[in-house]
């Protein structure tokens, strides 16, 4: 899957958990919490929607790799791939 | 048999909440309610075509939208609803009246800190280092021990009757402990009513306990309302699941409950100790007016008053203690939803005196508590000259009738499970007795009790 629609689908995630944000502008290098209002029980909820969705299970050691997005996609790309 | 990933008792703001968090990701979950309307402590009823509301005077925890890191942000952001559904409007201000000294303060911070440094000004440094402490304690965690809130204070704040000002407000709006509370519930409140303040969801409570149940079905949550909770089966010191009033029997791998610690224990099938239930409780006058207090220039939203020298946040010898009392007034806030004028007028009150009385003394009692009432807003504000068009009177026999508390106790029993772990496996705590008080205490507490248990396992992140 390619980096573009691997960061839709986490984008999409994040956009149902955090409602009021704006997330047109965030920068894939960036923290995800120092550019959004998230803390540890939304990383939670992120964790639980990406299993929801598409039945990828994130040990808490691997935490975190959802640091950033950039992170995200390269620690979630392979999952991804075996998953489909 | 049906049989439920969890089971939640009660569809008060804590049970709703924790619903929602599971439903949300797909867990097989149902709220069973003894009640045939939901809201617990915090419902709603109808006469003669006017709205009353059970709880609500206001809503703590007041946030602008965008404010990051509150507890109300968190708590929105976890049930998944817009900010903008709950239509919030402020209050105007709000007054602490003792003896011949009154405090003011608002959603502004600094209104507060301007009356203290006017009104005490060698207490001014003292608040200043108070508001630090209570900025930088991490009130929130699971594993603080109880700690008195009085003792702490004292060190800081040397003026006692500052100090009673201070904590008027927030033992009558959040302790389970006669005349003083647990230094963390303490600091909780004092965020919640001075820091962030009082609003009011348009319509009052109705709105959020829709919006509650309407999210829980939307994510496939059964509700059952009109049905009581008889026993909680246990076997080998785990839950098994419930048996319903009716007799029916339905099988839980977990089961959440909000009916309180010792009112739990109560119905659990193997003798199991139970804390005591607590003491305070109170009476609630509402009145319906044919003017409204703003048209006569009144403009406070809540009065804290009190008459002693030092505020007695006790049980009461007598059926209701007058000399305190919150008078709130919903019309005042920014947007007044209201056709008439309305006040709400609660006293401290003794619930085993309530309970012995015979029928038609307790009907002229609830009448005398109405006069005592008028007599107050009379005194408070004299300039009010209103004809009263309708009035109820509830009273800790009500609360206990409506809501299952054991002695008609708002804010549960003086111990907390504030992990909501029980001695039962698989049985667990949330709302009032879990610790978090209020609305959004309430709410919150729902949220992080289904999070702990029921989604992590236990474990925390
Ligand atoms: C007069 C008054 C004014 C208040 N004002 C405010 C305010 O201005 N601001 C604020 O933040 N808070 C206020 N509160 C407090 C607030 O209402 C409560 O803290 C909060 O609603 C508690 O919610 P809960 O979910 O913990 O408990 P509850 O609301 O008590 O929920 C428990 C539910 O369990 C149900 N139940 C019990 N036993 C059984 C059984 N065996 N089977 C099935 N169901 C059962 C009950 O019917 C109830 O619905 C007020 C309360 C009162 C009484």
């Amino acid at each position: 899957m390619d980096y573009q629609t691997l960061r839709k689908k986490i984008i999409d995630i994040i956009a149902d958990i955090a409602v009021d944000e704006d997330l047109s502008n965030i920068d894939d290098n960036i923290k995800l919490r120092e550019q959004l209002d998230l803390d540890s029980m939304d990383f939670l909820d992120i964790v639980m929607e990406l299993k929801k969705r598409y039945k990828i299970e994130v040990p808490t050691e691997d935490y975190l790799q959802l640091a950033t997005l950039k992170s995200c996609i390269e620690y979630l790309g392979p999952k991804f791939s075996f998953s489909s | 048999m049906t049989n439920y990933d969890t089971v939640i008792i009660g569809a008060g703001m804590s049970g709703l909440a924790a619903g929602i968090r599971l439903a949300m990701f797909d867990q097989k979950v149902c709220i069973l309610e003894r009640h045939k309307v939901p809201g617990g402590l915090n419902s709603y009823y109808e006469r003669q075509g006017r709205r009353l509301d059970v709880g609500l005077h206001a809503m703590t925890n007041f946030v602008r939208k965008g404010e990051r890191g509150r507890p109300l942000t968190k708590l929105l952001k976890q049930l998944r609803i817009p900010y903008e559904k709950l239509e919030l409007s402020q209050q105007h201000f709000s007054r602490i009246a003792f003896p011949e000294q009154d405090l003011s303060f608002s959603n502004d911070p600094q209104l507060l800190t301007a009356q203290i440094e006017k009104a005490f000004p060698r207490q001014k440094d003292n608040f200043a280092r108070l508001l630090e402490l209570v900025k930088n304690f991490d009130d929130v965690n699971l594993n603080n021990a109880p700690q008195s809130a009085k003792e702490k204070v004292r060190e800081i704040i040397s003026d006692e009757k500052l100090l009673e000002m201070i904590f008027c407000p927030l033992l009558i709006y959040g302790s389970a402990w006669e005349n003083d509370m647990d230094f963390s519930q303490f600091v909780i409140m004092f965020k919640s009513i001075y820091l962030e303040g009082f609003s009011r969801p348009k319509n009052g409570v109705r709105s959020v306990i829709n919006l509650l149940c309407e999210k829980f079905k939307q994510a496939g949550g059964e509700l059952r309302l009109g049905t009581g909770i008889k026993k909680i089966d246990i076997e080998n010191g785990v839950v098994k699941g419930v048996t319903l009033d009716s007799g029916e029997k339905i099988q839980a791998g977990k089961v959440m409950s909000s009916m309180g610690l010792p009112e739990t224990m109560n119905i659990v099938s193997e003798g199991q100790e139970s804390p005591a239930p607590g003491a305070m409780s109170f009476t609630e006058t509402i009145l319906f007016f044919d003017k409204k207090p703003g048209d006569e220039g009144i403009k406070e939203t809540i009065v804290f008053f009190n008459d002693n020298e030092k505020y007695n946040y006790q049980k009461p010898q007598t059926l209701c203690d007058y000399h305190s009392a919150v008078v709130c007034l919903p019309n005042n806030f920014d947007y007044d939803d209201y056709d008439e004028g309305v006040i709400r007028v609660t006293f401290i009150a003794n619930f085993e005196k309530w309970n012995e009385l015979d029928k038609q003394t307790y009907l002229q009692k609830k009448k005398e508590v109405c006069d005592e009432a008028q007599a107050l807003i009379t005194r408070l504000f004299p300039e009010f000259h209103a004809h009263l068009l309708y009035h109820d009177v509830f009273t800790p026999k009500t609360i206990t009738r409506y809501t299952g508390h054991f002695k008609g106790a708002v804010y549960g029993s003086t111990q907390k499970a504030r992990d909501g772990r029980t001695a039962i496996k698989n049985l667990f705590i949330c709302g009032t007795d879990q610790g978090f008080l209020g609305i959004v205490g309430a709410m919150l507490s729902g949220i992080s009790m289904a999070n702990l248990h029921c989604l992590m396992d236990g474990e925390k992140v």
